[in-house]
């Protein structure tokens, strides 16, 4: 059996796969079960009921008790498999149960009804995804605006970071002014200053511009980011002068210029910065947990520490949030990986 | 008009002829070169208005006393903050000091740095070795080891959290392999074992690709001629891809090691800084002190950014005076 994996677990160019390339080949396989595993996990468990959720051991796929239509009744009942008093065992539906005694009958044939002691009946269960967790939290919870928040501020945030910083990094790449020179270095010294360490002064600016509870309170600290400047900085060197030239004989203005030939030119990075700025602000935490205290202005990752604190009972919700919140990252990811990781990979940005 | 040929018709042109003609005002008046500085003041008003600033008033906070939001109002106290801080009787033990949570942060967030940053990059090396070999599906694993990186610090918590609860999967196997299960988040040992483990997750993929940049960065032809002499795989490795590696891997250290030290969201929602105080670390003591808190101690809070702040510009200038330090001896060794 071996032998016929060879191939897989060798590497190019090598005929034969040596004992390297097993440990090599096993490492990979745990790294694919621990890093996706538990993320799987979640995933599956958020189409559970929350009785399946509270079975322990718990099972891998989201099984939920079987029901049937019965002549006369109008809610749906559910069904056993029940061991008759004659020996026996026939799957059939619940009419009710009072104390150890459950009256069931047969859904074909509902007149006659057996008396069954509810130990000789287990539950017939079958694959049910539970749509349910997905389409009541819009209802239950208003995470309809919870949503709306978090793309509202992810999107615009991302549209003015990518005009500031282009405008910047535009200045920057593309003039010789006096104190050039400082205002990059100056730009890129942020790096340097975390916005943990200065989180009290900026809710004192912030609440002092009355950004306090408002969106707009997380989009303006965050616009300006120094990784972009110097991401698109390095890019628009790249623009060769004479275009810019060519048009201002053409008597362009400069905001034309920049508008129509360096902005076009420069898309491949503002493209990565776009996707960036994107899950920067999408992931943001801290910030907005001490902006937005009110919870109609809530982004999805304060609403979901929210609910863990007071939902620990309802983790059916919690869970078909989790998959919400993930989503639009783990679509990202599918899609643009290689963008990512050769843009980290060159600019060591993250 | 003579740049016709710059002009369109659609939306986006639209906005670009009405703030063009302003612009074009503007340049007119204070010339092109300078109209460069109109380009970058956006920006700069950003950053001077929410970091620049904000330092300013994070002396001014960290100075003064009482409850008070607005520096004006509040009292000057001189380095009584800091004394606050600062006050033990004996540093080795949290417990005889007057914010005895603050020292316990502070003690939590260095064993943490050191462990976590430790065992991940211990863990990207080995991964960026493997990645580096010619294997199969390259990209695909590559990307495997990045995924978690892009999870929001709130998800990564849920993700584990419901692995780790008391009923959660990881009891399963236990209770599938006849053990008792263990209170994963609620015992402090096992408690700090799973936040060093969660952030290690959740973040070495992206020391991964620096460390795999850099791999790839090694020329081929060294191996070759290493094999050519015959040298073993271990001397291949310490002789020419470690020294080699040494520039990335202490960017990673020291990265790994700001980043460490500023440790919060995902901890936050893991284990909220407990049981007790075992995974509290020095960024929530300041977000509990100014945030939290009924009355809210914002000239404590700041102080303890400035502790914070100094920690972080130590390891900075460290790292800068390391990795230049190592790309000289890069070169020379190269000369040699």
């Amino acid at each position: 059996m071996f032998s016929q994996l060879r191939w897989l677990v060798a590497r190019r160019g090598v005929a034969r796969a040596d004992w390297t390339d097993w440990l090599a080949w096993s490492y990979l396989l745990l790294g694919v079960l621990l890093m996706f595993g538990p993320v799987v996990w979640l995933v599956l468990s958020s189409f559970k009921t929350p009785a399946a959720l509270n079975e322990f051991p718990p099972r891998l796929l989201p099984y939920g008790q079987k029901s049937v239509a019965v002549a006369g009744h109008t809610d749906a009942l559910p069904v056993y498999r029940a061991k008759l008093p004659d020996g026996s065992v026939r799957e059939l539906a619940e009419l009710h149960r009072i104390g150890i005694q459950s009256t069931l009958v047969d859904p074909a044939a509902p007149e006659r009804e057996y008396k069954v002691n509810i130990r000789d009946r287990e539950p017939v269960r079958e694959l049910a995804f539970a749509v349910g967790n997905y389409t009541e939290i819009f209802g239950k919870f208003s995470f309809g605006t919870y949503l709306w928040n978090s793309v509202f501020i992810t999107v615009v945030a991302t549209l003015i970071t990518l005009l500031f910083n282009a405008m910047a990094a535009f200045a920057l790449s593309k003039y010789r002014f006096r104190g050039r020179d400082a205002v990059f270095l100056l730009i890129i010294s942020t790096l340097m200053i975390p916005p943990t360490i200065i989180l009290v002064p900026n809710f004192l600016v912030v609440s002092e511009l009355g950004m306090l509870n408002s969106l707009w309170g997380v989009i303006w600290p965050a616009v300006a980011t120094p990784t972009g400047v110097f991401l698109l900085r390095q890019y628009m060197l790249t623009i060769p002068d004479e275009l810019i030239d060519a048009a201002r004989m053409d008597n362009a203005s400069e905001w034309r210029i920049f508008w129509r030939i360096v902005l076009p030119l420069a898309a491949p990075a503002l493209a990565v910065l776009a996707i960036f700025s994107v899950m920067w602000r999408w992931n943001d935490f801290l910030w907005p947990l001490i902006v937005l205290s009110r919870s109609e202005k809530f982004t999805l990752q304060l609403a979901l520490n929210a609910f863990q604190g007071e939902l620990t009972t309802q983790w059916h919700y919690l869970l078909a949030m989790t998959v919400i919140t993930l989503l639009p990252v783990t679509l990202v990811f599918a899609f643009l990986q290689r963008h990512i990781t050769a843009g980290i990979a060159s600019a060591g940005i993250k | 008009m003579p740049d016709a040929r710059y002009r369109g018709k659609s939306p986006q042109t639209f906005l670009l002829d009405v703030v063009d003609a302003p612009m074009r005002a503007l340049q007119r008046v204070v010339g092109v070169p300078r109209i460069a500085w109109l380009f970058v003041a956006p920006n700069l008003l950003i950053l001077a208005l929410f970091t620049f600033l904000p330092i300013v008033i994070d002396f001014a906070y960290a100075f003064t006393g009482g409850a008070e939001l607005y520096p004006g109002r509040r009292p000057w106290v001189g380095g009584e903050n800091f004394a606050t801080l600062f006050e033990c009787t004996n540093y080795l033990d949290p417990s005889t000091c007057r914010k005895d949570l603050f020292w316990r942060s502070i003690f939590n967030t260095g064993k943490f740095a050191i462990v976590q940053v430790g065992l991940m990059v211990l863990f990207s090396l080995i991964t960026a070795l493997v990645l580096n070999r010619r294997i199969v599906a390259r990209g695909f694993f590559r990307g495997v080891f990045f995924y978690p990186v892009l999870l929001s610090p709130v998800v990564v918590a849920l993700v584990w959290k419901w692995v780790l609860q008391r009923e959660g999967v990881l009891n399963a196997l236990l209770a599938g392999a006849g053990a008792s299960p263990v209170g994963w988040l609620t015992d402090a040992g096992w408690a700090f074992f799973w936040v060093v483990f969660v952030s290690i997750w959740a973040h070495m993929g992206f020391y991964t690709l620096i460390l795999l940049a850099g791999l790839q960065a090694i020329p081929r032809d060294l191996y070759e001629a290493a094999e050519m002499d015959s040298a073993s795989p271990w001397r291949r490795f310490s002789r020419i891809t470690l020294p080699l590696l040494m520039p990335n891997l202490i960017v990673v250290l020291v990265l790994g090691l700001i980043r460490a030290v500023q440790v919060f969201d995902e901890v936050f929602v893991l284990t909220g800084g407990g049981p007790g105080s075992a995974t509290m670390f020095i960024v929530q003591f300041i977000y509990q002190t100014g945030f939290a808190e009924s009355i809210r101690l914002y000239g404590l809070a700041a102080a303890a950014s400035l502790v914070l702040a100094l920690t972080l510009l130590v390891l900075t200038f460290a790292q800068l005076r390391l990795t230049r330090r190592s790309l000289d001896n890069r070169a020379t060794s190269r000369d040699v």
